[in-house]
């Protein structure tokens, strides 16, 4: 992006939608710092990647189902099962946080790797696959409790109050937030380097034509789906150190803002065409919208919502240009 | 299995009916006066016109939602177009009070009908929204509809001032509180929705060119038909069907909730319209299918209820019956269970 794009005559057309979420970025970021006082400060910038964190982690296991052209739409429900088995093991079974948090992560994998088989297997349709998902895993949270379980235990507060310093004392970030860091580098190397990223690319470009090349297309699948699952259940354990809390109604819509996400980063729906850098820059724009409208004041919470649907609207409608172009 | 039998277990109705004849009996040996119908005060009272009454709004979207998936779309925005028509007619009807001759009484905003219509009309207007995006500018319907999905609450909650608005004005609650020959009125309007519906199907070519378009919709554009057009309509449809849904609600709990009016009402939908045995796959489709999906839905729900365990288990229940039904539908989860069936029958009791 800095150099090497501007002795080149042209854009590579692939990096269109990415560099046209940064810019947006950018843009909201700029007009935010002109517009209010104390809004073009670091802590500001890092809050984003603090308060958005599982979205993030989220957003790289969402970018990968759907760059495969599949859909999941069970991760806020996984999300809200980690915070409620997390905090129940914690609180009312007495588990480490060195105990319950490796087994939450493999509940959660587990989870994905049945989803993705049942889809592979027996050739359904994954939206409807992780809407059963998804029930499954909300209606378990209430098997659980149906209230609220806080969690007072001195290993997750202790975690939850870490602030790691970033040059000096004027900005930190937390646990999660690193987290997310090591989530979206993980992501970004597993898609451009290694044969199953290229593999999913493969698959979401044109399915039949990578089972013809001799792609393990059933396993990658499967790998797509363990891995969102894997990513749900990170986010969840992140989540349940942002809220200090199990609830059966965590993060409910999360996979909705997960999608708007991937989309706004740049990644086709179709499958196929997107990037995980593109992902971290949609969750940065929507946490930015929401930090605009905070420090405005005077516009109520749900201008978000139509903000976001707005922006989904004008960049589902960048890419069918996108599309049409280069057909 | 003598062939009548036969003919009937091949009625594509064959499998929702017995699913539903199921719960019911489920349900009634939970609950001893689950059949007892009682006539009072010139209405039927019992379990069972309860459930024809709840499942009204269901069935209501899950007809619109039935002839979107039937074209290959989907429509995930109808949860939120039924809070944004609840809310309109909430704001415009609301209720104000005036005292006349000494009497208090509370009266409409604008006159109803005009009321009913504008949030009739908003609705259909996201659903021409929803279907320009489908056919016109050509998203995927899942996408073309989460923008709507995500910013319809946000819409709603607009209209509603962030509020829940009640509804103090009486002639509004009939539709969704009131009696007509003793049943429910929002049992006719379902019922006139799909009446309609068949009619138009049946009597019309409309049908066939919706099925021809789930089938192939390159095929069904080279045929002549007016492919675009349609697709539009149908959206426009689902958005209606949604506002019709939005009314009956709101009248029925006597206010609007933009942020929680029609929650998760897209994914029941879409479950009634599977639980009917229309394939997601677009094409062939059932619009009474979908009515036995509502009622099977709602009565799992009262099922839940009167077991006694909290109603948050439905979703498990909901989870497992997902499950079963999209594996049934899988021909090649029916050719495992099939080898599966005749490897296991050497070893049993030979008859």
């Amino acid at each position: 992006m800095s150099a090497a794009w501007l002795t080149r005559p042209r854009i590579d057309a692939r990096h269109v939608p990415v560099l046209g979420a940064v810019a947006v970025f950018v843009a909201t970021s700029a007009f935010g710092s002109l517009a209010y006082n104390g809004f073009f400060s670091p802590q500001v910038f890092l809050n984003l990647l603090i308060d958005n964190a599982f979205l993030a982690i989220v957003g790289v296991g969402m970018t990968f189902v759907i760059l495969s052209g599949g859909i999941d739409l069970s991760v806020g429900a996984v999300i809200a099962l980690t915070t409620m088995v997390s905090a129940a093991l914690v609180e009312q079974h007495h588990w480490s946080a060195a105990g319950a948090i490796p087994l939450v992560l493999v509940m959660g994998t587990a989870f994905g790797t049945l989803m993705g088989w049942l889809i592979t297997r027996f050739r359904l349709q994954p939206f409807i696959v992780t809407l059963a998902g998804m029930f499954l895993a909300r209606g378990l949270c209430y098997l659980i409790s149906i209230d609220s379980i806080s969690i007072t235990d001195a290993g997750y507060t202790a975690i939850a109050q870490t602030r790691l310093p970033l040059w000096g004392d004027s900005a930190s970030i937390t646990v999660g937030a690193l987290l997310a860091l090591v989530m979206m580098a993980i992501g970004i190397l597993l898609a451009h380097g290694t044969q199953f990223g290229r593999t999913v690319y493969a698959i979401g470009g044109n399915e039949a034509s990578a089972v013809l090349m001799g792609l393990p297309v059933a396993r990658t699948t499967v790998l797509v789906y363990t891995f969102s699952g894997f990513c749900s259940a990170l986010a969840g354990v992140v989540f349940t150190f942002y809220m200090l809390s199990g609830y059966g109604l965590h993060a409910v819509g999360l996979e909705l803002d997960a999608i708007a996400a991937v989309v706004i980063g740049g990644t086709l729906l179709s499958g196929g065409v997107g990037t995980v850098i593109g992902t971290l820059f949609g969750v940065l724009i929507l946490g930015v919208i929401q930090t605009l409208i905070s420090f405005d004041g005077s516009l109520s919470s749900w201008w978000t919502r139509i903000a976001i649907g707005a922006l989904l609207f004008v960049s589902c409608l960048l890419q069918r240009l996108f599309e049409a172009r280069r057909s | 299995m003598p062939p009548a039998l036969r003919t009937l277990a091949q009625h594509r109705l064959f499998w929702p009916a017995v699913t539903l004849v199921l719960v019911l009996v489920v349900n009634a040996t939970f609950n001893t006066g689950f059949w007892q119908l009682q006539w009072r005060d010139g209405h039927l009272y019992g379990s069972l016109i309860d459930i024809l009454n709840r499942a009204a709004p269901l069935a209501v979207v899950a007809l619109g939602m039935t002839l979107v998936i039937a074209t290959r779309g989907i429509d995930i925005s109808v949860g939120a177009v039924v809070a944004i028509a609840a809310a309109t007619a909430a704001l415009l009807i609301g209720g104000d009070l005036v005292v006349k001759n000494g009497v208090q009484s509370y009266v409409s905003r604008t006159p109803m009908g005009l009321a009913i219509v504008a949030a009739l009309a908003v609705s259909a207007l996201c659903g021409l929204w929803n279907g320009l995006l489908v056919a016109k500018v050509g998203m995927q319907p899942i996408i073309a509809t989460l923008i709507l999905m995500v910013a319809g609450r946000g819409v709603a909650q607009l209209i509603t001032n962030g509020q829940i608005i009640t509804v103090y004005y009486a002639p509004y609650f009939f539709i969704g509180n009131g009696f007509l020959l003793g049943l429910p009125f929002a049992v006719f309007i379902a019922a006139a929705v799909w009446l309609a519906l068949h009619l138009l199907m049946t009597r019309t070519a409309l049908g066939l060119f919706i099925q021809a378009i789930g089938i192939n919709p390159a095929a069904a554009r080279l045929a002549g038909l007016p492919e675009r057009l349609i697709t539009v309509c149908v959206y426009v449809f689902c958005g209606f069907a949604a506002g019709v849904a939005g009314l009956i609600v709101s009248s029925n709990v006597k206010s609007a909730d933009g942020n929680n009016a029609g929650l998760l009402l897209e994914l029941d939908a879409i479950l009634a319209v599977t639980l009917g045995g229309t394939l997601l796959t677009g094409g062939r489709f059932s619009l009474a299918g979908s009515v036995l999906g509502a009622l099977i839905i709602q009565t799992l729900t009262s099922t839940i209820y009167s077991i006694g365990v909290p109603p948050e288990i439905n979703l498990v229940v909901k989870a497992a019956v997902v499950f079963v039904v999209m594996l049934l539908q899988s021909a090649e989860f029916r050719a495992a269970l099939g080898v599966w069936v005749r490897r296991r029958a050497p070893d049993g009791v030979t008859p």
